[in-house]
C-alpha cells in the first residue's frame, strides 16, 4: 500500500494539519479536506469492498453521487467519505460489504 | 421494416408479451418510445403479489395466482438463458395492520375473496405475539398482519434486462426512441408510423398510459388513468427481512425499499417531502430499526389504472389483429403474460374466462 502516489495536492495548504486513524495507522491530512481526498493523497488504494461482488472500490466521483467511497467514519457505517470533512483524531475504517441494520448511529 | 407482430411499448408488459410470442416462433418487433416515456416499468416496487388481488373480480384472483405459480419456471428459464439472476423469492408476504380498523378491513376483504373462490384462497391473520416470533424486528405499534404464502418479490430491473437480453439474443428486434404517431389498417395487417414505418400482421398495444390514445387508432377504448406512487430506498444492509410486504421489502442486494402511496396528480411524477416523510414514518413504526438507516434515493412513478383496477385484454372488433394489453401489476403478471396471454395473441390458445378482462365491461 502507498507504494505509488497516484494523487497529489495541488497547493501547499496553509491549513492546520490533523491526524486521522485509518485502520491501524496514522494518516496526515489538512483541515478542510474531505476524508476521501485525504486518503487518496496518502496513496490509500481502496476504501471499501462491495456488498454485491466483494470487489475492492475507491472514491470515484468525489461529489456525493456514486456511493463508491462508503466508509465507516467515527464508528458510523456507510458514510460517504467524499462528503465528510476531516477532523483531528477521526477514526476511519474501510467498509466491508453491507452494514448490519442493528448498529445505531 | 416488416414483422409478424409489432408490440408497441418497451416496458415489462411489452417485452413479456414479445418474448412469449417469440417463444412460439413468431417474428416480433418491439417499438419503444424511449426515455421520454413515463417508464412505469423502471419505477415500480417489484412485488409478485397475490394477497388482496381480485377483490370484486374472482377471475383476476385466479389469473394472479396462476402467474405466481408460473413464476419459478419463468424465472428459471430466463436465468438459465441469460445468466442474469432475478432475485425471485416467494416466501409468502405480510400486510401489516397498525390499528384494529386496518386489521378488520383487511381481513374482511380477504375473507370475501376466499368466499368467491369457494374457500380456496390461502391467508391467515397473525396477531402481534405470534408475528413477533416470525418477524422479531416488528415494533410495538404493529397489532398483527395478514400472511399469504403465495406472495413474493423479484428485482424488476433485472427482470426487464433479462427479458430484453433473451429477446434480442434470439433475433428479436427493438426499435428505441421512436414514438408511434399513427396506426392504420393495411392489406396485410397494420401500417405503424413512427420514425420508421413498420408493417405488421398484428399489433399489440402495451404502451401503459399511452394506450388510451393508441387504442383510438384501432377502435379500442382504453380508459386508463395515472396513479402516482412515491418510493424511497435506504442504504444496503446485511439481509434481515425475510418477508416482503406491500410497504417494505429488502431487495436482493440488501437495500430497503419503502413505498405504497397512492395519489391522483395527473402526469406529475415528482416526489413530495410530505409524502416521503409519511411513508418513512409508517415504515419506522413497522420496523423501528429502520429509523437508523439513511435514505439514499427517492422517486415516483405512475401506475396505469383502469376504472376498476383490473387488467384490460381485448382484441379490436373493428380492426381484428389489434390487441390491447394493460394492467397495474406487470411484474406479478409477467409470467402468465409471457407463458399464457401471448398464446392467445399468437392465435394458439385462449385462456379460460379471458372475456372477463375485456374493456367492454366499462361500456354501460
Amino acid at each position: 500500500m502507498a507504494s505509488v502516489l497516484k494523487f497529489k495536492r495541488r497547493f501547499n495548504s496553509d491549513a492546520t494539519q490533523v491526524t486521522l486513524q485509518f485502520e491501524s495507522r496514522s494518516v496526515q491530512a489538512f483541515n478542510g479536506e474531505t476524508v476521501a481526498a485525504a486518503l487518496l493523497a496518502n496513496g490509500i488504494d481502496f476504501t471499501r469492498t462491495t456488498p454485491v461482488s466483494g470487489s475492492a472500490r475507491a472514491p470515484y466521483c468525489m461529489m456525493g453521487t456514486c456511493f463508491e467511497c462508503l466508509m465507516e467514519i467515527d464508528h458510523v457505517p456507510n458514510r460517504q467519505a467524499c462528503m465528510v470533512q476531516v477532523a483531528d483524531g477521526m477514526v476511519i475504517r474501510r467498509m466491508h460489504g453491507a452494514r448490519d441494520v442493528e448498529q445505531g448511529e | 421494416m416488416e414483422a409478424e407482430v409489432a408490440v408497441v411499448g418497451g416496458g415489462i408488459l411489452g417485452i413479456s408479451i414479445a418474448w412469449g410470442l417469440q417463444r412460439m416462433g413468431r417474428d416480433v418487433v418491439v417499438m419503444d418510445e424511449g426515455d421520454f416515456a413515463l417508464r412505469a416499468s423502471r419505477g415500480n416496487f417489484g412485488l409478485v403479489w397475490v394477497q388482496g388481488k381480485g377483490y370484486g373480480m374472482p377471475d383476476y384472483t385466479r389469473w394472479t395466482r396462476r402467474s405466481a405459480s408460473l413464476w419459478p419456471e419463468f424465472a428459471e428459464e430466463l436465468e438459465d438463458a441469460t445468466g442474469i439472476k432475478l432475485e425471485l423469492s416467494q416466501p409468502g408476504g405480510v400486510e401489516f395492520c397498525l390499528s384494529d380498523k386496518e386489521s378488520e378491513e383487511t381481513v374482511l376483504q380477504l375473507e370475501q375473496i376466499r368466499q368467491t373462490l369457494g374457500g380456496d384462497y390461502p391467508f391467515e391473520l397473525i396477531q402481534h405475539d405470534a408475528l413477533k416470533k416470525m418477524i422479531p424486528e416488528i415494533g410495538p405499534d404493529v397489532i398483527g398482519a395478514t400472511y399469504c404464502p403465495e406472495d413474493g418479490h423479484v428485482n424488476p430491473l433485472y427482470l426487464l434486462r433479462a427479458l430484453f437480453t433473451r429477446f434480442t439474443a434470439n433475433g428479436g428486434r427493438v426499435v428505441n426512441g421512436s414514438r408511434v404517431k399513427q396506426i392504420e389498417k393495411s392489406d396485410h395487417g397494420f401500417r405503424i408510423n413512427s420514425d420508421n414505418e413498420i408493417h405488421a400482421g398484428k399489433v399489440v398495444l402495451c404502451a401503459g398510459l399511452g394506450n388510451r390514445e393508441l387504442g383510438n387508432m384501432v377502435g379500442l377504448r382504453v380508459p386508463v388513468e395515472p396513479s402516482r406512487g412515491q418510493l424511497l430506498i435506504c442504504e444496503r444492509v446485511v439481509p434481515f427481512l425475510k418477508y416482503p410486504s406491500v410497504q417494505i421489502r429488502q431487495v436482493g442486494e440488501g437495500a430497503i425499499q419503502i413505498g405504497d402511496s397512492k395519489e391522483n396528480t395527473g402526469l406529475n411524477d415528482s416526489t413530495t417531502p410530505n409524502m416521503i416523510a409519511r411513508i418513512a414514518r409508517r415504515a419506522a413504526r413497522i420496523y423501528p430499526l429502520l429509523s437508523h438507516l439513511r435514505t439514499i434515493r427517492t422517486w415516483a412513478a405512475l401506475r396505469v389504472m383502469s376504472p376498476d383496477g383490473f387488467p384490460i385484454y381485448q382484441e379490436s372488433d373493428t380492426c381484428p389483429g389489434a390487441f390491447v394489453v394493460t394492467c397495474h401489476s406487470g411484474i406479478t403478471l409477467a409470467a402468465v403474460h409471457a407463458l399464457a396471454l401471448a398464446r392467445w395473441i399468437g392465435g394458439e390458445v385462449q385462456p379460460a374466462n379471458l372475456e372477463s378482462f375485456s374493456g367492454k365491461r366499462f361500456e354501460v
